[in-house]
């Protein structure tokens, strides 16, 4: 088999803009999702109160013990049964991001837990309301302890976008399927949606390792 | 004078503006140790006490209860004729809830060894965020007080600097005046300067002086520092095994202490 420029130059555009769009929408709003969500998910499995920790604690279980692929599944045709319907993007978005909140609520309790306790005590000694000694001493620096985590999920995320196209929404790896099965030449398309993902995850990859070390001193 | 020990089952006694601070039977376990056993002891408004006495003979545990940080066992405790850890309800005492809690928290501060500022937070930002979110007092009049004390911890110009980038001594004096921004009318110093470079000792301990001598402040301070404790305190109290052994004004503790057990421990942190 030929790598065949003439058709690269002619499909590239078409990957770069329509393809690479809906891979970025997904990831984004993927993550955003995940980073919002998880947040919630980790306080809400800290809470004292037994009723709410724990259903919370079995079901980020459930997700994390269950593959995203099948999830996507269930809420793309299953969900519809029950008279849930959204659009395949948005379906995709929800399905990332509630499954990568899991992950991430982890990350926040690590960092929440890394907290030291003297910063708990200061705070009460200095009777701050509980809900400011969260806003204002704890979460400010759990977040940041959890930041170099959420970033290595960024990249995860991206890098797992590509299934949404078996819910037929239409990312760069769903549109190089597409533009291979007109000519059944796959080499030149899935090349070019490779490299697209290799080219943005290790710039990532190293940003993020150099964040890593400027929290670190 | 006569007090219930018991939460609960009694009339408790009615407040006595003598004291600022209440000791009555006070236990402290943590599972199986004892950490203070029946502790009775009693400050007077604007008094200065020393607590020394051996690591793990309960000194730091006191502070610590004070400052609600831990809950007392049994017996109860009273800070400037309120109960502390205990509440009324009707003509019994429970445990304290924490509205109550912070109701009575408010005359308590505290400045810790490790110092415990707010590493997210500018100086200026951890010296008014109590005041501003606690008391509800205006940004602007939290700042206003908060650089008058940094004037008088002598770092004023430190405002809006980074706590990681002041050496120990100084994040000990921001410390101090964060605590003195929530104007409490007791404060507790628990090992201020044992963290600190034996350089930066001296400025610390000269700055708790002034206050000392300024305001109407209790103070109740732990320390390991003989000389300290002598020139900052009106009483010493020795404790060993969560007890008191020995009380005197510091001169007579410190020359002509009467108990074996005092005498053993000031040979040993002395070394004389």
């Amino acid at each position: 088999m030929i790598w065949d420029w003439d058709w690269t130059l002619q499909i590239l555009p078409d990957l770069l803009t329509q393809g690479l769009l809906v891979t970025v929408q997904a990831t984004l709003g993927g993550a955003v999702l995940a980073f919002v969500l998880g947040l919630f998910l980790a306080l809400l499995r800290r809470s004292r109160r037994a009723y709410i920790s724990r259903p919370v604690g079995a079901v980020t279980e459930f997700i994390r013990s269950t593959p995203l692929l099948v999830q996507l599944f269930v809420v793309y045709y299953v969900l519809p049964d029950f008279g849930v319907s959204m659009t395949a993007l948005t379906t995709g978005i929800i399905g990332l991001g509630v499954h990568y909140a899991c992950y991430t609520a982890e990350v926040y309790r690590a960092g929440i837990d890394g907290v030291p306790k003297g910063q708990w005590e200061a705070a009460v000694a200095l009777n701050l309301p509980r809900h400011w000694i969260w806003l204002s001493v704890v979460l400010p620096q759990a977040v940041r302890r959890s930041l170099p985590a959420l970033g290595n999920y960024l990249v995860a995320i991206f890098k797992e976008s590509p299934q949404l196209s078996v819910i037929t929404v239409v990312d760069v790896m769903g549109l190089a399927r597409e533009l291979g099965s007109e000519r059944f030449r796959y080499l030149e398309p899935i090349t070019i949606a490779g490299l697209f993902f290799l080219l943005i995850a290790i710039p990532a990859s190293i940003l993020i390792r150099r964040m890593e070390r400027r929290l670190d001193h | 004078m006569t007090t219930e020990t018991q939460p609960g089952n009694a009339s408790p006694a009615e407040a006595d503006p003598q004291w600022m601070i209440r000791f009555d039977k006070v236990v402290k376990r943590f599972g199986d140790v004892t950490v203070l056993r029946e502790l009775d002891f009693h400050v007077r408004p604007g008094e200065r006490v020393t607590l020394i006495g051996p690591s793990g003979s309960g000194k730091t545990t006191i502070l610590r209860l004070l400052m609600t940080l831990e809950r007392v066992t049994s017996g109860t405790i009273e800070v400037d004729g309120q109960y502390l850890s205990h509440m009324r309800r009707g003509d019994r005492l429970v445990p304290a809830d924490e509205r109550h809690l912070r109701q009575v928290r408010k005359k308590v501060g505290m400045v810790f060894q490790q110092f415990n500022l707010f590493p997210n937070m500018n100086v200026l930002r951890n010296i008014t965020e109590a005041p501003v979110r606690a008391l509800g007092v205006p940004r602007d009049q939290a700042e206003a007080k908060a650089r008058e004390l940094l004037e008088m911890v002598e770092l004023a110009d430190k405002a809006d600097e980074h706590p990681s980038r002041l050496s120990g001594g100084q994040q000990q004096r921001v410390a101090i005046a964060r605590a003195l921004a929530m104007e409490p009318e007791v404060l507790l110093l628990d090992e201020v300067t044992s963290a600190l470079d034996p350089e930066l000792v001296s400025g610390v301990q000269c700055l708790l002086r002034d206050i000392a001598q300024q305001g109407n402040l209790t103070l109740l301070c732990v320390t390991h520092e003989m000389r300290f404790a002598r020139d900052i305190s009106d009483r010493v109290l020795m404790f060993d095994q969560g007890q008191i052994v020995e009380e005197g004004d510091p001169e007579q503790i410190f020359t002509e202490p009467t108990h074996q057990r005092t005498r053993d421990f000031l040979q040993a942190v002395l070394g004389a």
